[in-house]
């Protein structure tokens, strides 16, 4: 674990400097130089925050998705602890990646919300942990509850493939890397970033990813200590 | 196979208790005469173009089977009649039943909702390539069907159901109402039967991974 | 039964391990028996002492926190989705369909089932078995408490179950009803195994073990 937190707050910190502080440069004589990108400009730094951001809550959805499969085969009460102290943090994460997204549209294209396929996507993840908090909080049997979440995560989780992969290809939107997109102006999806940017990138996804594996250790210890705490309750 | 003639008995219950009680007709009927009344004053003598009624056409199908495609599990919790269905009925009888009475409501629903509006929009709601409309109404049904019983089965074990099962269903829902009205509006717009695959793809990709997931996981929710 | 005395049925009900929680508190723990045909187990407790979770849980409408239930016929295990056939079941917690006659009630449900007998024969011998023959076309909706109690153990008999299970046997019944209980109860000893939950000292006499439940589960045998 320390391995964990150690990294992912060098990492965090480093990504911040570096993704802030690096100036751009048209011809990037060396490695402490960004090159512009024709479009984005000083907006593209939003790559080394909002992509690994969004990343991480796609992340911890797979994970509370792995760990309601497991309580379903094991009907370990643990297996959901984990499920759901993921989704939390899921939730967490998407919000994030929501607000990091509008701020960038608003820069970018002039409003905060245009209801292209990827903004669609995230939105629509929002709502997915929504109803999966709500279905919880609807339910007081503890086995219910577990098991019904485990359900309805999966079968919304079936559906996001559908949006993720399909929707962009079919429409135009606005997002890079979206089909109609004039000159690729797509860092992510087409890997065009430099090498430079790209380790400060892949830093950052690394870093975000360990942070989520330090919060979701806590939030599962917690969970743990306040269900022994409840059952020696009743 | 006996479990193809547990399932048509099953479904021949759930229709004779509906032709007897109306619940779910009824709310059904109201819903979408309200609502296509509601659109109506809300435009006036404007006519709206094909994208905006392809839109509004899915919304009434939306909001209506919210209001009514819950029932099939509701009504069966409520009564406390779970019980005498899981003595004599298997999950998978179950589940097929209550998924194929869906199907015959909600396009029952769609039948209707396209009747009224070639009545009340005459003008501009002219389906200029039937084919792809009849093929999206099919697959929409069927899609529509398929995500409303898994999720009503889900949303009949919790205590607050009512405001549930629209919170549940929309976001799984999402997918479908997006596919099902680009498709439609091609419809509305005489584009070719071929320019609609790709939703069509979609479509029935969509069925067969939500049937096939709710089919697997039906046991889960369905057994206390 | 009219004519001779049934055959008995080989049939086993094997109780392994059964645990229930809920919500973290414990009802009954590590409850293991087994019958055969012939047998009889009487469930006996307080109120709350989990008498009808049991029930549940041995029909397979509830699932236990561990341990099994395992149904065999005629020496071979039986899924538990295949036992719904083996099984007949009264409770309180049994509701029939309000919107349907008695009759309709038994030839819908058995449909499901996807009963291979001659329904109609079936039916009418159970009903009245129960004494509920002239009521049959009526909506269950209009029957009396008593009256839907008998229409469940014409559900439950319909099939001529190898296990019957029944669940505060007499409740809502009168003194005539009662009398139909006890002859079902006889004759499904006869022919198989009876299972019945109560809380009456003397319906747990016609069984020939009782469980009690309770802070210290026993097995008693009374004959």
């Amino acid at each position: 674990m320390k391995f964990v937190k150690y990294g992912s707050i060098i990492l965090i910190t480093f990504v911040i400097i570096a993704g802030l502080a690096i100036p751009l440069s048209p011809a990037p004589q060396s490695w402490l130089q960004f090159p512009v990108i024709p479009a984005l400009e000083q907006k593209a730094r939003n790559i080394f925050f909002h992509v690994p951001v969004a990343w991480t809550t796609v992340v911890a959805f797979l994970v509370s998705l792995f760990y309601g499969y497991r309580y379903l085969r094991t009907r370990d009460i643990s297996y959901d602890i984990k499920s759901v102290s993921s989704a939390g943090l899921g939730l967490l994460f998407c919000f994030l990646a929501t607000i990091t997204g509008a701020l960038w549209a608003k820069f970018n294209w002039g409003s905060f919300w245009n209801w292209d396929p990827r903004e669609t996507s995230i939105f629509v993840l929002l709502l997915i942990y929504g109803a999966y908090f709500a279905l919880r909080s609807a339910l007081e049997s503890e086995e219910k509850r577990a098991a019904l979440s485990a359900v309805y995560s999966i079968i919304a989780g079936i559906t996001v493939p559908f949006l993720i992969f399909i929707m962009p290809r079919m429409m135009a939107g606005l997002h890079p890397g979206a089909k109609g997109d004039p000159e690729g102006a797509g860092p992510v999806v087409q890997f065009n970033m430099s090498p430079n940017m790209l380790v400060v990138f892949l830093l950052s996804l690394l870093g975000f990813t360990l942070l989520f594996v330090w919060l979701f250790n806590i939030r599962v210890r917690m969970a743990r200590i306040e269900y022994e705490r409840s059952s020696h309750h009743t | 196979m006996s479990t193809l003639s547990s399932t048509y008995a099953l479904i021949r219950k759930d229709i004779q208790s509906e032709l007897r009680t109306r619940y779910a007709l009824n709310a059904l009927l109201m819903f979408v005469v309200t609502t296509v009344a509601t659109i109506l004053f809300a435009l006036r003598s404007d006519q709206p173009t094909a994208t905006v009624l392809a839109g509004m056409y899915w919304v009434v199908i939306f909001f209506t089977a919210m209001s009514g495609l819950s029932r099939i599990f509701v009504s069966e919790e409520e009564r406390g009649t779970t019980m005498t269905l899981q003595l004599v009925a298997s999950p998978s009888v179950v589940y097929f039943g209550k998924l194929l009475f869906n199907v015959v409501l909600t396009l029952s629903l769609t039948l209707a909702v396209t009747l009224l509006y070639t009545i009340v929009f005459s003008t501009s709601f002219t389906i200029q390539t039937p084919s792809i409309f009849a093929v999206t109404v099919l697959l929409g049904s069927l899609g529509f069907a398929s995500a409303a019983t898994i999720i009503a089965a889900i949303v009949a074990k919790a205590n607050t159901r009512g405001t549930l099962y629209p919170v549940l269903s929309f976001p799984v829902l999402i997918v479908l109402l997006m596919t099902v009205m680009s498709a439609t509006a091609k419809a509305l717009d005489g584009e070719e039967f071929g320019a609609a695959m790709g939703d069509f793809q979609i479509l029935l990709g969509y069925i067969l991974a939500i049937t096939g997931g709710s089919y697997l996981l039906f046991d889960y929710v369905w057994k206390d | 039964m009219e004519g001779g005395d049934p055959p008995m049925i080989d049939v086993t009900l094997t109780a392994t391990g059964i645990t229930k929680l809920f919500n973290r508190r414990m009802i009954f723990r590590e409850i293991s028996f087994s019958l055969k045909g012939g047998d009889s187990l009487a469930i006996t407790g307080r109120n709350g002492s989990g008498k009808s979770t049991l029930v549940k849980i041995l029909c397979g409408v509830l699932t236990p926190t561990q341990g099994t239930v395992q149904f065999a016929i005629g020496g071979k295990r039986v899924s538990i989705d295949a036992a719904k056939d083996y099984l007949g079941l009264v409770t309180p917690y049994l509701q029939l369909y309000d919107e349907f006659s008695g009759w309709e009630n038994l030839e819908l449900l058995s449909r499901i089932r996807s009963n291979d007998f001659p329904i109609d024969e079936r039916a009418a011998e159970s009903l009245k078995l129960v004494g509920l023959w002239d009521r049959r076309k009526d909506m269950v909706r209009t029957y009396s408490s008593g009256m839907k109690q008998r229409l469940k153990y014409a559900f439950a008999l319909l099939h001529r179950p190898a296990v019957l299970v029944l669940d505060e046997p007499t409740s809502n019944l009168d003194a005539e009803g009662v009398e139909v209980v006890k002859r079902v109860a006889e004759a499904q000893r006869a022919s198989g195994i009876l299972v019945v939950a109560t809380s009456d000292a003397i319906e747990a006499q016609w069984c020939a073990r009782e469980l009690r439940l309770g802070n210290q589960t026993q097995m008693v045998t009374i004959r």
